[in-house]
């Protein structure tokens, strides 16, 4: 039939959501049904850490009541994502185990990061204005409940994104407890928010252009749609948007919400929004802004429809991960063409040796971002490198990769530098799988480290072939390569010690 | 004018009706069909028994609850200015006339008439032959005896428990050969026995005579040891509005099961007498009972008059009844293919009961045993006894679709009824929902989920009347069967609404109450308000049951003044004046009592020469608006909204079955002299008979009637 029909679910911090879509070539993603539930998971699992019997209780009932909707629509496939809520839970996994037990339904948990890219993957499932949008400057503007995500583009690659404590619901807390007139709101929330845009605005946005804004939310889509549904459809420019904005800011919140037909408790964190919205307008001089009103189910049933290939996007978003590493890379003075050299070798070697460490695509490009931020931590510490790249990645977000990824990255490029720590050690790595990925990585990037120990990118033009137990490396270069050949095996060591492959260096004859 | 504008206060109490004596208004246009000399004797008993239930329920509801408010002491001023105290007593004194008017119909027209016609209702036991009294004296004995409980009240013995609207003989009586005090002795009339008796007659003429009449005459037999003093009928009325206290009644069908069995111990609120009873017996009645002379009825004729309905239903008769009316087939539903192929081919207006129900009941049996449909999703109201619906339903669940009811306990009398049908759906299998805290659900919608060769296919009935093949027959309704994505998404996110789950993020085409539906409302209004003060074209016609709302009436009175016309065709309460200068001399109104009990809710907005039609479960009402689930969908389709107008416009035009309300607040038939006769609903059955029969022409040759004039 060539229609499938996938559920999405959001275990979000206030809400509980399924989408249903069906996704087929021809129609991509249909949504068919959308059932929302308001639960506050979030404010228990911030305050204490934990979520009371009580919230399990009712989170199980509803899910079990979610089950029933997917069996009725004969959903072939779900996928369930945990967001911040689940997060800050410092006992999920058990409470996880327990929901699967009692309702069927396997969550799985999403970094900010992950979180956040299926939302950018959400806006691009909303069609070709993305990629038109993107090739100008163009800042995502994601606004959730804790934080705020201002991801930039630029010429169709995403420049940085940076997460900012600036939640809606977080601000609606300091609001009330100020109780102000509905007057004074818009200038209450641009103080509170202010400080953190302006750093945002030294940092980030200076001398960058910024034409269009993409904006990630549910208040403001959901006003706006109610005025005229073709507001989610297109970008529309910089007036129609203040002009909405101050048409709602005209009325009390009483005839806002007839006007709107939206609830008063929404209101509030619809002002919020809006006040936020221009303020980066405003910060950011962009004229054009797009509020397509997607939420994270849209992201989950893209990634779905991805992942089994039932459609492909135009847009190539690994290309994003690697473009953000990149840039994240320049910020400490990493070199473009040693990271480049050094990724190139290292992919080299990792696609030769497919059999030997049974490792995939997402592996691969672990392994690319851990190349392009080999020495990142030389900015902090010549002689640390490894200690101090490690502490920048950790704490540096990469949108797309899960903190369980970037912490494999970390560790790749911590033990590119010092000794290994076998898991026994009782390291800091938590599962073991991973372990293992982080062994088999950095055996790999240690070699390809050492062919270029010179940083004079000899061996930019290698070929690899794994052959019996030995990996042979020819190397096409014009240059002397005894220092390589000579402190090779000390870098080889390790490599031969995870996969009993012995890496041999030849060049290539007829030079 | 602009300034004279702003300065009237359209909420003033003095522009506005009761509600209450708006009701009694209807009631009399009730009334005046069972006087209207041109109707069929029998249609004349059937309208004269409507009148009785009506008033009876309209005690039990409005009465009721006036009386309570005066009780708590609330006093606070209605729509109209009036305090709780002042509308009964205003009421007190026109419920009097209306039963007097009541009476004198029967006694001096009916009865008569029908004596002519050749059916003599013998009046009192004591008219009897001999011959005749043998024989009820044998009915007596052998059919009703058996089913009596004689009640006798004495020191030991406390008050029995009178029945809410049950039919009573009282009577005093003395033990035999003592001089002791009276005593009070009670019998109820069975309700398991027909109230009218047939006597065998040697002549042309038949002869009948009521229950009560038969126990009286033989009352000696049920307190044998006492001498009977006197005997008479009396009837009470108790106060019956249910109070559920939903927060606190954790399991609602329980609650409501309790509340039923108390309803019939209410406060007694009405007590009707038989006019010469002994003073001695009503005084008792009257202490026990706590009766105030307020609301005694001292009745010149049988009491209840209900009766009447079985009189009418009694074989013989046909020529002193209007024939049969056969609903017809819909032109659309016709022809090979699953009546979802039908719908995908165009939207179905449906139009009871011209036309029949029959593809609504189809339409949840074809998707019950359809395998490509998923699910089925209803909301019930009031369904028939026996409900090929409900059967439905059940089957489908069996047959493993997904099926999620909503039953509505709290329909007022049918609570009763609801609950068995919500624990026999229950029981097969179907996800039931009894309804929403603090609101009912009032829409009528239906939704059907197929999967189909290119996805997910959503099927929509939306209609104005309840899902009841039995009142489908005699109450006008539409209805809209549909396909439509936009609305087969609104009708989903009805359904998850209805199951607890957050509103929608925006919807398509629906107005929901308690929501936005009001608002909706006001703003259709205000936009022809608007439009007028433009001098651009602006109307308004509506068509709603019952027009009490504050809001929408000032909303109406503006848009008057601005220079809308508004046409509006009320069937019962409107407590909207006309002709108020400066206020609503633009706003018609017109009430349409006919053979069918007129039901549908139908909106027109001219919106500058592109109108729109909407169509609603909703009366402007604030319990439509404010305390229910109700749906306003719109037509959008060019023949549907032809269609729409076309019905609109006959009862826009009908000069038989309309009354117009006029500027001193009464109702006045329309004066049909010099012009063609016009009544609607005959209109529509013809049609109905016309296009089953494929004689479109005659149907469209109507549909083109550019402007809509209406004579005063």
């Amino acid at each position: 039939m060539g229609v499938k029909t996938f559920a999405a679910i959001d275990v979000g911090s206030y809400e509980l959501s399924m989408k249903i879509f069906e996704i087929s070539p021809k129609d991509k993603l249909r949504e068919i049904d959308h059932i929302r539930h308001r639960i506050d998971l979030g404010t228990e699992t911030y305050t204490t850490g934990k979520l009371s019997h009580g919230k399990v209780d009712e989170l199980c009932r509803v899910l079990c009541e979610y089950g029933d909707i997917m069996k009725s629509y004969r959903v072939s496939d779900y996928k369930a994502y945990g967001t911040s809520a689940i997060r800050e839970m410092e006992n999920r996994e058990i409470v996880l185990e327990q929901i699967k037990m009692r309702t069927g339904i396997h969550i799985d948990m999403l970094s900010n990061s992950e979180q956040r890219f299926l939302d950018y993957k959400s806006i691009a499932s909303k069609g070709e204005s993305f990629n038109g949008l993107i090739s100008k400057g163009t800042a995502i503007i994601d606004i959730g409940g804790g934080s705020l995500q201002v991801s930039l583009f630029d010429k169709d690659s995403l420049v940085t994104t940076q997460n900012v404590r600036l939640g809606i619901l977080l601000i609606r807390e300091h609001l009330l407890k100020l109780k102000p007139k509905q007057s004074q709101y818009a200038e209450i929330i641009e103080e509170l928010s202010g400080g953190q845009i302006e750093v945002l605005e030294k940092l980030y946005l200076k001398n960058r252009k910024i034409e269009n804004i993409i904006v990630v939310d549910e208040y403001i889509s959901n006003a706006m749609a109610k005025k005229d549904r073709n507001y989610l459809e297109h970008y529309i420019d910089k007036d129609t948007y203040l002009n909405f904005v101050r048409e709602i800011r005209e009325c009390s919140l009483t005839e806002m919400g007839k006007y709107l037909q939206m609830p008063e408790e929404s209101l509030v964190l619809l002002f919020i929004s809006s006040v936020l919205v221009t303020k980066l307008l405003q910060t950011t001089g962009a004229d054009r802004l797009w509020i397509p009103g997607v939420t994270l189910c849209d992201g989950i049933g893209y990634e779905y429809a991805e992942k089994n290939k039932i459609y492909f996007a135009t847009h190539d978003f690994e290309k994003d991960i690697i473009d953000c590493t990149q840039n994240i890379s320049k910020r400490y003075m990493g070199s473009k063409k040693r990271g480049e050299t050094l990724e190139k070798i290292a992919l080299t070697v990792f696609d030769s040796m497919k059999k030997a460490h049974g490792l995939g695509k997402r592996e691969r490009l672990l392994l690319r971002l851990a190349a392009l931020l080999h020495d990142c931590g030389k900015y902090i510490s010549m002689i640390n490198v490894g200690e101090a790249s490690y502490e920048i990645v950790m704490s540096t977000e990469i949108i797309g990769i899960s903190h369980a990824e970037r912490e494999i990255v970390a560790n790749v490029v911590r033990y590119n530098y010092r000794d290994f720590d076998y898991y026994h050690d009782g390291r800091s790595i938590a599962d073991k799988h991973s372990y293992l990925v982080v062994a088999k990585l950095t055996a790999i990037l240690r070699v390809a480290t050492g062919l270029d120990r010179s940083h004079k990118e000899k061996f930019r033009d290698i070929t690899a072939l794994l052959k019996d137990r030995q990996l042979v490396l020819t190397v096409n270069t014009p240059y002397d390569i005894t220092v390589e050949k000579g402190l090779f095996s000390s870098k080889a060591a390790f490599f031969e010690e995870i996969f009993e492959v012995t890496p041999v260096i030849k060049r290539k004859r007829g030079i | 004018m602009a300034e004279k504008e702003k300065k009237t206060d359209y909420t003033n109490p003095k522009y506005y009706s009761n509600r209450e004596l708006s009701w009694i208004l209807f009631n009399t246009r009730v009334l005046n069909e069972a006087r209207d000399k041109t109707i069929p004797l029998f249609e004349r008993l059937k309208f004269l028994s409507i009148t009785a239930s009506n008033l009876d329920e309209f005690f039990m509801i409005r009465v009721a609850s006036l009386k309570d408010m005066v009780a708590v002491k609330y006093d606070k001023p209605d729509i109209a200015g009036m305090t709780p105290q002042e509308q009964l007593a205003e009421l007190d004194r026109v419920t009097h006339e209306l039963v007097n008017a009541q009476y004198s119909t029967y006694t001096r027209s009916l009865l008569p008439l029908l004596e002519k016609n050749g059916l003599h209702v013998i009046q009192t036991h004591e008219e009897l032959t001999k011959e005749e009294g043998e024989y009820v004296d044998r009915y007596f004995k052998n059919n009703v005896y058996p089913v009596l409980t004689p009640m006798a009240v004495d020191s030991s013995r406390p008050f029995p428990l009178i029945r809410n609207k049950s039919l009573n003989i009282g009577a005093l009586v003395r033990k035999k050969g003592e001089e002791k005090e009276l005593e009070f002795a009670t019998v109820q009339v069975p309700s398991v026995l027909s109230r009218i008796v047939e006597i065998p007659s040697h002549s042309d003429v038949r002869k009948v005579i009521l229950l009560e009449e038969i126990i009286e005459k033989n009352i000696d037999q049920l307190f044998l040891s006492y001498d009977i003093v006197c005997a008479h009928p009396f009837r009470i009325m108790r106060n019956a509005d249910l109070t559920i206290e939903e927060d606190e009644a954790a399991d609602l069908l329980k609650e409501i099961e309790k509340q039923l069995k108390k309803r019939q111990w209410g406060k007694a609120i009405r007590l009707e007498v038989e006019a010469g009873i002994d003073k001695r017996l009503l005084k008792i009645i009257e202490k026990e009972l706590h009766i105030k002379e307020e609301d005694l009825y001292r009745i010149a004729g049988p009491l209840d008059l209900t009766f009447l309905m079985k009189m009418y239903g009694m074989e013989g008769f046909d020529h002193l009844k209007k024939p049969g009316y056969t609903p017809q087939p819909v032109p659309e539903m016709e022809g090979d293919g699953s009546i979802f192929e039908k719908i995908r081919k165009e939207d179905i207006l449906l139009f009871h009961p011209y036309q029949t129900f029959t593809p609504v009941v189809d339409f949840i049996k074809q998707a019950a045993k359809d395998p490509q449909v998923l699910a089925i999703k209803q909301t019930l109201y009031r369904v028939s006894g026996n409900s090929p619906i409900i059967a439905a339903l059940a089957q489908a669940a069996e047959n493993g679709k997904q099926v999620s009811v909503l039953v509505e306990l709290k329909a007022r009398f049918d609570e009763e009824n609801n609950i068995v049908w919500a624990k026999m759906l229950e029981k097969a299998g179907c996800h039931v929902i009894y309804g929403l805290v603090g609101l009912k659900t009032h829409s009528k919608i239906t939704l059907v989920v197929r999967q189909e060769e290119d996805g997910i296919a959503r099927y929509v009935h939306l209609g104005t009347g309840n899902y009841n093949d039995a009142t489908a027959k005699l109450y006008t309704d539409t209805g809209l069967l549909t396909c439509s994505e936009a609305i087969g998404e609104d009708a989903t996110a009805v359904f998850n609404m209805l199951s607890g789950y957050s509103e929608p993020r925006s919807w398509n085409k629906l107005a929901l109450a308690p929501l936005w539906l009001k608002d909706r409302f006001l703003s259709l209004i205000g936009r022809e308000t608007e439009y007028a003060r433009q001098g651009r074209k602006a109307k308004i016609i509506a068509k709603v049951n019952s027009l009490c709302d504050r809001d929408i009436i000032a909303a109406l009175y503006e848009a008057s003044t601005a220079g809308v016309k508004i046409h509006l065709i009320v069937r019962g309460v409107c407590c909207l004046r006309v002709g108020i200068p400066g206020v609503s001399e633009n706003i018609k109104v017109r009430s349409i009592v006919g053979n069918f009990l007129e039901h549908s809710r139908i909106f027109y907005f001219e919106n500058n020469g592109e109108p729109e039609f909407y169509m609603g479960s909703a009366d402007w009402m604030p319990r439509n608006l404010e305390r229910r689930v109700e749906i306003l969908f719109p037509i959008e389709k060019e023949e549907l909204k032809q269609k729409v107008m076309h019905i609109l416009d006959l009862q826009l035009k009908d000069n038989v079955k309309a009354n117009v309300l006029t500027k001193d607040n009464t109702y006045e038939k329309v004066d049909g002299r010099g012009k063609e006769r016009l009544d609607s609903q005959e209109a529509f059955c013809q049609e109905a008979m016309e296009r089953a029969a494929g004689r479109e022409e005659a149907y469209h040759s109507r549909i083109f009637i550019p402007e809509i004039h209406i004579e005063e």
